[in-house]
């Protein structure tokens, strides 16, 4: 395959970054995305030049380190992957192909292709856990917990934090994100003591982030590697409206 | 160098009850002056972490990913074992030991083991409490399901996404403590030297990865749990940016590094489709609880495959080798991994393979679909079919999927005693970084347990007692020490960032991944160790005079990160050929070809082998092997029959 790569060049996040433009002659539909773009560094390094930054790790679709937006869409032409898993299969020869960092205020352009999402991290600090030290638990079967209630819990906890839902939203909103975990602990028995306080604190931290409203576009999940539902939305906005209504 | 197990004394049962009274401890007030700093925040530093700060410890942890939730753990899929016996099929805390210390093929230490299956049960009631949302059966109780090398169902999972479900109940656990302010949490920082004082583990080195700056810090003991060095062969299942640089740089520091050639193959994963493949993806073992592995019984077929000139379902039923269950009758596709994955070589090699590459057999999951529904076969493996079908454009539902043996974790370790101690006083491992619980082979779901074994039950308990003993003072990094390894570690930055010679780190990584795989991976021979040895020689000389390393050392530089890595793996690459020639007998994952039984299984030699070889590095010249014997008082050596 030939492609053209139109790729965001930023040296780091004071710099203003502009596109450059690349060939790939050697590219081939069974690599994945990334494979293309290691390809594409040992070109530039065997030319002397420096190489594009990029995110990434497992390469599984499951740490949530790698994503840019491609030809517009973050993680790219494929349904249900992040970046790692999409082939270029899903690309024609001599396609041209646009790759871009997420862009939003919460998570800002370190270099190239790589973004701070720590903002993630300090909203799950001010309250994503359950309150339990090691070695304080009771035994797991004491607390049966019907099949439908663990599985729906577990279609939230399946948030893999890569911030494609916030890359995909015109309000660059991180609903998504905090509504997976505060549905998934919710939802549970054991999340229940804390739920009122978990989810006035998450919320707050989250505005405290600059991340923008959720206007109900349902971009977020489109793009979700792991399908999260907006319905773990509607969750969080009761148990936030109950736990307004608790502390009046 | 001296190697103290430090194992307890009494009986097998009594041995950690015994030893945790015994052993020293901190009284809270002072607790809050020491510091500890934990380097790794998978499933094994999350859980120390954590838990020491519950303790009251102040903690400083680091990671090189930019969260700690994104730890290598979090890919972990088939799931976690625990001797609950919720289905009465018969598991116990004996059960487990001695399945672990039996899929081990002997060679692992009894007391550790014992503590690692006595502990398993603690873990899934803490992951439950956590919230992490293990499968249930319909009336809400826990499900489980069988993984190799055992015969009941031990193993607790969340669809294909177990690990991913235990690393964030960790990081859970450790955000927890980050809100509380006992943990400090250094993300995006690279450890790259320990530091010591009078012998005892005082502080680490780490780059800042974003501003590149080289940080020193300094605490009261340092445990590391960064994980395995699987990628010393370039392609393996681990996430691309596992490596072994702390755990190397710890052994140059005077850790002993045990049984470096005991690495883990596994049967079942995606075959390499390239020259460009940057990783092979795991189908966790526990497709083999519903998968049937086979090839066709005429090479003629084949052949056929081969050339697409036919496919899997074209060949009819009394055409077809389910190699495992006609080799295995008893345990069928559900032998250890070890001896799974040499079966499926063997067949290879015979010219039995079914894709292009002639490395590739099937697991097939007709029988299980027809038997339950692909509806059962969805819930329980959904995601791993997925990501198969994402990969190789394949519907496994349909067709048979096509897997090879890869690399997939390392036995091998940091040495460490009975307390997780390695041999520098007040540095400790945990984890897959550490050697202590699988032995010669590790059996499926065992290493999440043992990660969470480690950082959550057993660390707590045997770091006080080294604590019990140092001093409150404040821990401080204006030290000669401090500043001859800031310099070290800032003179090798800037000397691999100066090198623009021909080579890319990775040319260089995959023809050492190429040697290691070729000479040190499924079988072994001595010729081929001494001639694997040599050509890493000629690497390391390659990559002295020749890598090229682009950009600067003031950045974020991906390609300097991995050069410091690859310069670590090119030395672990020449020890683990060096140990494996050393070790002249065959035992689970580590094959000399030379010593096999007649039917091709692997032979051990008791003897004189039933010992972990632990190294020591020489500046000057060759490592010294040491050995720890492997005394069994409870367990009868026998040769592993999966028959
Ligand atoms: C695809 C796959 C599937 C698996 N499935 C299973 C399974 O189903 N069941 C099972 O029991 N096991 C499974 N395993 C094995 C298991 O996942 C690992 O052995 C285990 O998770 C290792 O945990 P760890 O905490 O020791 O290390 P890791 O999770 O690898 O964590 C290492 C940590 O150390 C940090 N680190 C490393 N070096 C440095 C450094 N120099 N400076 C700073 N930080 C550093 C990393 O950032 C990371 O935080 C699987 C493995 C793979 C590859
Ligand atoms: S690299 Fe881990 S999700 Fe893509």
């Amino acid at each position: 395959m030939k492609l053209t790569l139109e790729v965001w060049r930023q040296k780091n996040s004071e710099d203003k970054g502009k596109f450059e433009t690349y060939t790939l002659d050697n590219a081939n539909e069974h690599m994945s995305f990334l494979e293309m773009l290691d390809v594409l560094n040992e070109k530039l390094t065997k030319e002397g030049k420096d190489p594009v930054a990029f995110s990434h790790d497992c390469r599984e679709g499951i740490c949530g380190s790698c994503g840019c937006v491609i030809n517009g869409r973050p993680h790219g032409p494929d349904e249900e992957v992040a970046t790692c898993q999409l082939h270029m299969r899903k690309f024609e020869d001599g396609q041209k192909i646009t790759i871009e960092p997420w862009r939003a205020k919460g998570f800002p352009v370190l270099k190239d292709l790589v973004v701070d999402r720590s903002a993630f991290d300090r909203i799950m600090h001010a309250g994503g856990f359950i309150t339990v030290s090691t070695g304080s638990a009771v035994d797991a079967n004491l607390m049966p917990i019907p099949k439908a209630i663990a599985d729906e819990a577990f279609s939230a906890a399946n948030c893999i934090g890569c911030g494609a839902c916030v890359a995909a939203c015109k309000n660059a909103s991180a609903m998504l994100f905090v509504a997976a975990k505060v549905s998934h602990l919710a939802l549970l028995p054991q999340g229940q003591a804390e739920k009122t306080e978990r989810v006035k604190k998450m919320v707050k931290a989250m505005d405290q982030e600059g991340f923008g409203n959720c206007t109900n576009t349902g971009a977020c999940e489109a793009e979700c590697p792991k399908s999260i539902s907006i319905r773990h939305i509607a969750r969080m906005n009761r148990e936030y409206l109950s736990a307004s209504i608790a502390s009046e | 160098m001296k190697l103290n197990s430090n194992i307890p004394e009494g009986n097998l049962q009594d041995k950690w009850q015994n030893h945790k009274f015994k052993l020293k401890l901190v009284n809270p007030a002072n607790k809050r002056k020491l510091k500890v700093i934990v380097v790794g925040t998978g499933l094994a530093g999350a859980s120390a972490a954590a838990s020491l700060a519950e303790l009251g410890y102040q903690v400083d942890a680091f990671t090189f990913h930019d969260s700690p939730r994104r730890a290598h753990s979090i890919a972990a899929q088939g799931g976690i074992n625990a001797a609950k016996n919720y289905h009465n099929d018969g598991d116990s805390v004996y059960r487990l030991f001695y399945d672990t210390i039996k899929g081990g093929d002997y060679r692992a230490r009894e007391a550790n083991v014992y503590r690692l299956a006595e502990v398993s049960v603690n873990i899934i009631d803490q992951a439950v409490a956590q919230g992490v949302p293990f499968a249930r059966e319909y009336g809400g109780l826990l499900d489980n399901r069988s993984f190799g090398g055992a015969q009941v169902s031990r193993t607790f999972y969340a669809k294909g996404q177990t690990g991913q479900q235990l690393l964030l109940g960790a990081y859970s656990a450790l955000n927890r403590q980050i809100s509380l302010g006992t943990v400090t949490m250094h993300n995006r920082r690279e450890m790259l030297d320990v530091v010591l004082i009078d012998g005892h583990a005082k502080g680490i080195i780490v780059r800042n990865m974003v501003t590149g700056e080289i940080e020193r810090h300094a605490a009261h003991a340092v445990i590391l749990a960064t994980g395995g060095y699987g990628n010393v062969y370039y392609l393996s299942t681990n996430a691309k940016n596992s490596n072994v640089t702390a755990a190397w740089r710890a052994h140059k520091k005077g850790a002993a590094f045990a049984n470096p050639c005991y690495t883990q193959i596994h049967p079942t994963c995606i075959p390499q489709s390239g020259e460009y493949q940057s990783k092979l993806t795991l189908m966790s073992e526990s497709l083999r609880n519903d998968g049937r592995v086979w090839v066709p019984k005429s090479k003629e077929t084949a052949e056929k495959v081969r050339k697409g000139e036919i496919t899997a379902l074209d060949i009819p039923e009394s055409e077809r080798d389910y190699f495992l269950e006609r080799r295995y009758p008893s345990f069928g596709n559900l032998v250890p991994r070890d001896v799974a994955s040499r079966a499926a070589k063997e067949r290879c090699d015979a010219g039995f393979g079914i894709v292009p590459t002639g490395q590739g057999v099937y697991l097939d999951f007709a029988d299980a679909i027809k038997r339950t529904s692909a509806h059962l076969i969805e819930e329980k493996y959904g995601n791993l079919f997925q990501m198969y079908n994402k990969i190789i454009d394949e519907d496994p539902y349909k067709m048979p999927m096509k897997i090879y043996p890869a690399v997939h974790y390392t036995m091998g370790g940091l040495w460490v005693d009975y307390n997780l101690m390695t041999t520098i006083p007040g540095l400790f491992a945990l984890g897959e970084a550490n050697f202590s619980d699988h032995g010669a082979n590790r059996l499926g779901a065992s290493a999440l347990m043992q990660g969470l074994a480690d950082g959550y039950f057993v660390i707590p308990s045997t770091i006080s007692n080294y604590l019990a003993d140092v001093e409150f003072t404040k821990p401080g990094t204006d030290t000669a020490e401090f500043d001859r390894a800031a310099k070290e570690v800032k003179d090798n930055t800037d000397d691999l960032t100066s090198k623009k010679g021909k080579y890319t780190v990775d040319e260089l990584h995959r023809q050492l991944g190429k040697i290691i795989w070729d000479k040190v991976g499924m079988g072994r021979t001595a010729e081929g160790l001494k001639e694997a040895i040599q050509q890493i020689n000629q690497i390391k000389e390659d990559f002295k005079k020749d890598v090229h390393v682009p950009g600067s050392a003031a950045e974020i530089n991906e390609a300097l990160e991995k050069a410091g890595r690859v310069q670590d793996f090119i030395e672990l690459g020449e020890l683990m050929a060096r140990d494996a020639l050393a070790r002249e007998e065959s035992c689970g994952g580590h094959f000399r070809e030379e010593h096999q039984t007649e039917e091709g299984e692997a032979l051990r030699n008791d003897e004189q082998f039933a010992h972990v070889a632990a190294w020591e590095y020489n500046a000057n010249g060759d490592p010294v092997r040491h050995q720890e014997e492997l005394i069994f008082e409870n367990v009868k050596l026998t040769q592993r029959s999966y028959k």
